[in-house]
């Protein structure tokens, strides 16, 4: 690593994410000035304009790829048009423990005195609420699902290739001919499509504007420069200014500029979830690489320094801050940018490139949090790619986590997607897939699986919040079989999701009427040929999700329940439901018998593993399919963010042993201690779901070091990931965990269970090991790291 | 249908030969090695294992004996000879505290098991390994019908032994099995005697035997300090081991992982002296091995 990337890197770690109030106070004054005189789309585009024209500048000390969000790294600019904090919540978010955010006196008065003034009975999060019925407010509020659009408007879309191939003169150019080609006479749409195309038109000026602005920045800061290397880096700054993002980049440098360009806009614009990324990185910059290096412009260790100033950008970037639930199910600075390295091109082939090993060495070198880094694994992909992934992945600090290319693409094509489109696209933010470039794929809120079967046991009352939520499907102690259980169930599921989704058209309408983002719809095909933004259905393909939570508690709680009260009748429902309540105070034989006696999930037991399967596909049925608003249609992920911890909070206990208030399962992984036969038993389990009729799922390893060293652990690791691949699974990523983690283990045994450890000619789950063993093993753990 | 007792079948064992495993570990074996790391191995029925650990003293467990040898003393709960290993009072325990070690089963049911793992052994070109206790101390047709089912499937086959096995069943389970893992623990017979309870002579004749049917063969050699890996130990078996025609020795330096399971099964502790080579000596001993022309590694 260059002395450079290392001070970047370190101020990058060590700036405090701090609240900025000027986008607030830019969009304030635009509205003020453009409400009521232009249409919404123009009054966004004008409200953006006003922003980049004013918007405060930033260049950093040694820095090559330009552009903040705020004013410095680690600031957070806030949108009060979706959320208008309060001056509580301010000072909530700067004094909280975890994911605080520092902000001034200054701020606050700002804050009190402007901003709430303005937005606090007119903010997206206001008005949704205020359209919201009593009933989906009552299952939001215990913890049923989760809402995405009250805090961040409707996201999950990454960059395709275009930017790389047209500059902003060239969109713009398309957009005016789009407006001239407009048909007034019989398209009665026509008006809307030009208020929408005139208000892209702007986007593309405002992004013009504040690269000519950074360019006359770059130059002024270039004159005062005593230091004659970083002078010339500055005019260097001042002249890929001057080409992107007006036109297409010309060389390597250039391109990861305008890619950077791109990614303030759209994240300033709006703060979409998960932010904004690249996507296909590797492949978009490939042809720029290879030119430069063979015009002898750039060697590799100079693109690697480029590569890692644009790392160092995203990390500067904390999450937009959040409050309340969904700072609950999204606990993190980080903003899921997340890149893929590897998979295949376009036309089918292998698509690991020099760059995308490149970008392997940047990853190892970095070790940041952002942007996320994950790799596409394809069978067409070389052993050596997946072997240097695996030796990043073995470090233990969770990157790259894996993704299976075949997978993605039958994924998509089972979405009605292209073949092309299908293998341009891949996974981001979490595992969720989505064709780059061409689709707005909105995760829409976390569903909680566990929750309904609470529900279920108790005649549509949900015990923890004391309301009767769901329809009176029976009383548990009456269920003649699992199968009466399991139709109450069902109609549990299907009632709730209709609740979520009939509040997800509400508010998906709010954004079409009164959200748009002219600037994103500019880079998402085919929002400029429709003439239509990207939350109003613009993007080619348009897709919701909802993301299932807790797939391995409520398996285990009808594993408990069918092979407990029905097949063997070691105790009956009243029994159970009573052991419930107590949360098994005094149920030491039920608790027993359903942590210890009972099949579950992740053991490669088919008992367990047909719930799981009957359970996924009753949640997939009721969601898969349904039309948006958009033109699209929902589809499931099966992944939690944090949000497992959350659903766990407002449930009672469980029939799988889970107590009241505990986590549930966590993506599509067993629950906590339930998997006792090792990797290749989870990974069969989790294979049985169809993951092919999703949009993404998650899976966790656990590994420590000594499992994973040497040659024979990177090698049996890169099978266990390419079997699992075999197998049509989604997504795998690695825990490999250290001694403090082992010393943390001993002193929570109960939440530890899962931890496998290697013990001697063979491996074994921690928890299971006596103190002095855990002890050696500790040691010998330490000793791994020498 | 004959059945064997087997303690434990792992999946994702690594370090035991080629590729990703799944072993099978058979209860029951002919010796006693002072430094086993598996006593409950030992016998060939299912037996009590018991952890005073987790023990809470609650004596469900006395109350659900039928035949009332669960006695209270010093060290816990304990279980007098007469067990019949039925589990009565497992079942009882409300802290996990007591399991049975051995569970009697089919060579289906094995394979059933087995077969569980199957992609990831053409994945990674692993298969199965039959380890123990003894896996040849079991019976012949049990064997035979296991090997033949692995085979049948297509498995690469590892048997782990000491060789402490009459040469016939070497000869029956030859024509199934792709590589031999074949301990040695001392040259000198006595010693040999000593600390494993018998003498060496069977051991050695079957491995010379064994190399001379072109079988695949990978030596394995446990090292526990100051009892079998002086400078003069390693040379002999060396000496031994240029006789005869061997692929691989894995150097397996000692570990105190037993003790805890003698503690689980009411024996007595082992001697508390033993302890691995060091990093230095076993990086000596590799080295020896490999001037010598062998495939020497360390651990597995």
């Amino acid at each position: 690593m260059t002395e450079r990337i290392e001070k970047l890197k370190s101020q990058s770690m060590s700036a405090v994410p701090h609240i900025d109030i000027s986008r607030a106070k830019l969009f304030t004054e635009a509205y003020k000035l453009f409400e009521g005189a232009v249409s919404v789309p123009v009054l966004r585009a004008k409200a953006f304009y006003h922003y980049m024209e004013n918007k405060p500048l930033y260049i950093g000390d040694g820095e090559l790829i330009i552009g903040e969000k705020g004013s410095s790294p680690q600031a957070a600019p806030t949108f009060p048009e979706l959320c208008c904090h309060t001056v509580e919540d301010l000072n909530i978010m700067d004094s909280r423990e975890k994911i605080s955010f520092k902000v001034s006196g200054e701020t606050k008065r700002m804050q009190a005195e402007e901003i709430i003034p303005f937005w606090e009975k007119r903010s997206m999060r206001t008005r949704i609420f205020q359209n919201l019925d009593d009933e989906w407010k009552a299952c939001y509020g215990a913890g049923l699902f989760t809402e995405f659009m009250e805090q961040r408007g409707p996201g999950h879309t990454v960059g395709g290739g275009v930017f790389y191939k047209k500059g902003f003169l060239q969109l713009k150019d398309e957009i005016q001919s789009e407006i001239a080609a407009l048909d007034f006479l019989s398209d009665r749409d026509a008006l809307t499509k030009r208020e929408q195309l005139k208000a892209m038109a702007i986007a593309c000026d405002a992004i013009m504007l504040y690269a000519k602005r950074n360019h006359d920045f770059a130059l002024d800061k270039a004159r005062e420069e005593p230091d004659p290397a970083r002078k010339a880096e500055l005019l260097k700054i001042a002249e890929n200014c001057a080409v992107v993002p007006a036109n297409a980049p010309k060389n390597f440098w250039q391109a990861l500029q305008m890619y950077w360009f791109v990614h303030i806009g759209v994240t300033t614009e709006l703060n979409p979830w998960d932010a904004f990324s690249p996507g296909r990185l590797d492949q978009h910059i490939y042809p720029f690489y290879k030119a430069d290096v063979q015009s002898g412009e750039l060697d590799e260790e100079k693109a690697l320094e480029l590569l890692e100033c644009l790392w160092v950008k995203f990390n500067n970037q904390p999450a937009p801050p959040k409050v309340g639930i969904t700072l609950k199910e999204s606990s993190t600075y980080t903003d899921f940018a997340n890149i893929n390295t590897g998979g295949i091109s376009p036309d089918g082939s292998d698509g690991v490139n020099d760059v995308s090993y490149l970008i392997l060495r940047c990853m190892d070198e970095m070790k940041l949090l952002q942007p996320s880094s994950n790799v596409q694994i394809s069978r067409k992909n070389p052993q050596k790619f997946l072997l240097e992934a695996c030796k990043i992945a073995r470090k233990g600090w969770g990157q790259p986590a894996f993704y299976n290319t075949e997978a993605i693409v039958s994924e998509l094509l089972n979405a009605g997607k292209t073949i092309e489109d299908a293998r341009k696209g891949g996974s981001s933010g979490c595992v969720e897939t989505g064709c780059f470039g061409n689709e707005a794929y909105i995760l829409t809120g976390y569903f909680n699986i566990p929750k309904v079967l609470e529900i279920t046991l108790n005649n549509g009352f949900d015990p923890i919040s004391s309301q009767q939520l769901g329809p009176k499907t029976g009383r548990a102690e009456d269920f003649k079989s699992y199968g009466e259980l399991m139709e109450a169930f069902k109609t549990q599921m299907n009632h709730f999701l209709d609740i979520k989704i009939r509040g997800n058209h509400i508010i998906e309408k709010l954004y079409a009427e009164n959200m748009p983002v002219p600037f994103l719809s500019c880079v998402v095909n085919d929002c400029i040929k429709k003439g239509k933004d990207y939350n109003a259905g613009g993007a080619r393909y348009n897709t919701n999700y909802i993301q299932g939570v807790g797939i391995g508690t409520v398996t285990d709680s009808l594993s408990a329940i069918k092979f407990n009260v029905f097949d063997n009748k070691n105790f009956s429902m009243n029994e159970l439901t009573d052991a419930l309540k107590r949360d098994f105070e005094g149920c030491e034989r039920i608790y027993r018998l359903v942590t210890d006696r009972t099949p579950k999930y992740g053991n490669d037991d088919d008992y367990a593993d047909e719930i799981m399967k009957s359970v996924f596909r009753i949640f997939r049925d009721s969601v898969t399919g349904r039309p948006n608003i958009k033109g699209g249609s929902y589809r499931i992920d099966m992944l939690p963010t944090t949000c497992h911890v959350y659903f766990g909070e407002v449930l009672g206990a469980s029939a799988n042993g889970r107590k009241k208030g505990k986590p549930v399962s966590e993506g599509i992984s067993p629950d906590k201690g339930a998997d006792r036969k090792g990797p290749t038993a989870v990974l069969k389990s989790c294979s049985k779901m169809d993951h092919l009729s999703t949009g993404g799922t998650l899976l966790n390893q656990k590994f420590t070091p000594s499992v994973v060293e040497g040659e024979t652990g990177l090698l049996q690791l890169a099978n266990l990931i390419r079997a699992y691949f075999n197998m049509d699974g989604h997504h795998i990523q690695f825990n490999v965990v250290d001694r403090q983690t082992l010393i943390d283990a001993q002193n929570d045994p109960e939440g530890t269970k899962d931890l496998i450890v290697r013990v001697a000619g063979y491996s074994d789950y921690f928890h299971n090991l006596s103190r002095t063993l855990q002890d050696e093993i500790i040691e010998r753990t330490e000793q791994s790291f020498c | 249908m004959k059945k064997a007792c087997v303690i434990d079948i792992q999946r994702y064992c690594i370090h035991d030969g080629d590729g990703i495993r799944t072993t099978v570990f058979f209860k029951g074996c002919p010796l006693r090695c002072v430094w086993c790391h598996n006593p409950e191995s030992m016998n060939f029925e299912p037996q009590l294992l018991y952890s005073r650990e987790k023990c809470g003293l609650c004596l469900l467990c006395k109350k659900a004996c039928p035949i009332s040898c669960i006695e209270t003393g010093p060290n816990g709960v304990l279980t007098q000879p007469g067990c019949t290993g039925c589990g009565g009072c497992v079942d009882v325990c409300p802290n996990g505290a007591r399991e049975i070690a051995g569970k009697s089963c089919s060579a289906q049911d094995i394979l059933n098991e087995l077969d569980k793992d199957a992609m990831f052994y053409e994945q990674s070109g692993g298969g199965v390994t039959l380890s123990g206790g003894e896996a040849l101390a079991q019976d012949a047709d049990f064997l035979e019908e296991l090997l033949k089912g692995c085979k049948k499937r297509g498995f690469h086959v590892s048997i782990d032994t000491s060789g402490q096995a009459p040469w016939s069943k070497f000869e029956r389970v030859i024509p199934y099995t792709d590589v031999f893992l074949y301990d040695i623990k001392l040259m000198d017979g006595e010693r040999h005697k000593k600390y494993t309870g018998s003498g060496n002579e069977l051991i050695l004749s079957n491995l010379t035997k064994l190399s001379e049917t072109g079988a695949k063969i990978y030596i394995r050699l446990p090292l526990i300090e100051g009892i079998n890996c002086s400078d003069e130990d390693m040379n002999e078996i060396l000496r031994f081991l240029k006789g005869i025609n061997v692929q691989r020795v894995y150097l397996l330096p000692y570990h105190k992982i037993g003790s805890h399971k003698r503690e689980k099964l009411g024996l007595e502790e082992a001697a508390t002296d033993m302890a691995p080579p060091d990093r230095e000596r076993l990086e000596r001993i590799k080295g020896n091995f490999e001037q010598n022309g062998f495939d020497a590694r360390i651990g597995g």
